[in-house]
């Protein structure tokens, strides 16, 4: 998991929600920001920006509540380069 | 077995359809090409995907998309038990499907009506089955909402009402009851709400910031009235406090000329980029 992944992340995360102060380890589920779109966009985001498939059961909230879990799903799905 | 058909594959036609097939229906969709039919298809399977991430039942997508059967045109649940129908708000498109499928369809099937806006009974009077026509407003996105209202027109059964109570709660959904009348209960007080606090805006009374945050904090809503407006478009709130205005002729639903210039200047919300807030895209 690198920082640059997070912040990647949390950009996309703020600027959906500029009105909110959201930080790396804010649980975005619990403040109640994510809706069907938002959740689509993120999935989208994350595949399309790291070039990964997230599989089905992977798709649960647990690994998407902070910037932090998002990118350590990031980390495991992320073929180790050599 | 009973089939439901849904007519429309928009937004809440395809989550009508979703929730149906992922609670053991077999379904027959139909809209008005086969392009619309095949991006919705895509849609389901996204959306039913995504089920476990929204909070609701890990689903297989495919397994989902195999209980539903696509079709071009209305006359295509011509074998349904229940239709539920969920065409645009537009009244000449209503009628022309109703018409259709009132000719097709067998006696006992029931038509259910989704709206938030037109009347059940006027819908029901153009079929020769009003005692089987009934109002669902079902909320989006359908699968993940648990409740929704329903609302029988002048002539409607108990009968049927208490089969349509029946599915909606093999859907997973506790029925409210609601009598006939324009925006029923959810409109009639969301929009209402959503244009006062455009007004709020629109005075200089408050920012969009502060009108939401005193929502979240101070009433513990999850999202504030304009966050809302931006998520469901702002047009869309327009158009609805447009339909309360003209079908009460009472100036209470007077719609704030802020909607209407956002409307014209193309901010619709999230959908759009811009509304009340700006959305990185």
């Amino acid at each position: 998991m690198s920082d640059n992944t997070k912040d990647q992340i949390l950009d996309f995360v703020r600027a959906r929600y500029p009105q909110a102060d959201i930080d790396e380890s804010q649980d975005i589920f619990a403040l109640g920001f994510v809706n069907s779109l938002f959740a689509m966009e993120l999935v989208m985001f994350i595949e399309k920006t790291f070039d990964i498939t997230i599989p089905n059961d992977e798709l649960k909230i647990d690994n998407f509540r902070t910037a932090n879990t998002m990118a350590e799903l990031v980390g495991r799905l992320t073929p180790a380069r050599v | 077995m009973t089939v439901i058909g849904v007519v429309g594959a928009g937004v809440m036609g395809v989550g009508v359809a979703q929730n149906l097939a992922q609670t053991g229906h077999d379904v027959v969709l139909v809209d008005t090409s086969e392009e619309i039919l095949a991006a919705a298809r895509g849609t389901i399977w996204r959306n039913a995907r995504m089920s476990g991430l929204m909070g609701g039942p890990v689903l297989d997508p495919d397994g989902v998309l195999s209980r539903i059967t696509t079709a071009v045109g209305a006359e295509a649940v011509a074998k349904a038990d229940v239709v539920i129908e969920n065409v645009t708000e537009n009244w000449d498109v209503k009628r022309s499907v109703y018409e259709t499928m009132d000719a097709v369809c067998g006696p006992d099937t029931i038509f259910i009506v989704n709206t938030s806006a037109i009347p059940i009974t006027k819908v029901a009077a153009v079929t020769g089955r009003p005692d089987k026509v009934v109002g669902v407003h079902f909320m989006n996105p359908v699968p993940a909402k648990p409740a929704c209202e329903l609302i029988p027109g002048v002539h409607t059964t108990a009968e049927t009402v208490e089969r349509t109570r029946d599915l909606l709660a093999a859907m997973g959904k506790k029925a409210i009851d609601v009598k006939d009348a324009c925006g029923f209960v959810s409109n009639r007080v969301l929009m209402l709400t959503v244009n006062e606090a455009a007004f709020l805006v629109h005075e200089g009374v408050a920012t969009a910031e502060s009108v939401d945050e005193v929502f979240r904090s101070c009433f513990g809503h999850p999202m504030g009235p304009l966050e809302t407006a931006d998520l469901i478009g702002v047009d869309t709130i327009l158009y609805s406090v447009e339909v309360l205005y003209e079908h009460y002729a009472d100036s209470k639903y007077r719609p704030c000329p802020l909607l209407k210039q956002m409307t014209d200047a193309g901010l619709h919300g999230r959908k759009s980029g811009r509304g009340f807030y700006t959305y990185a895209n």
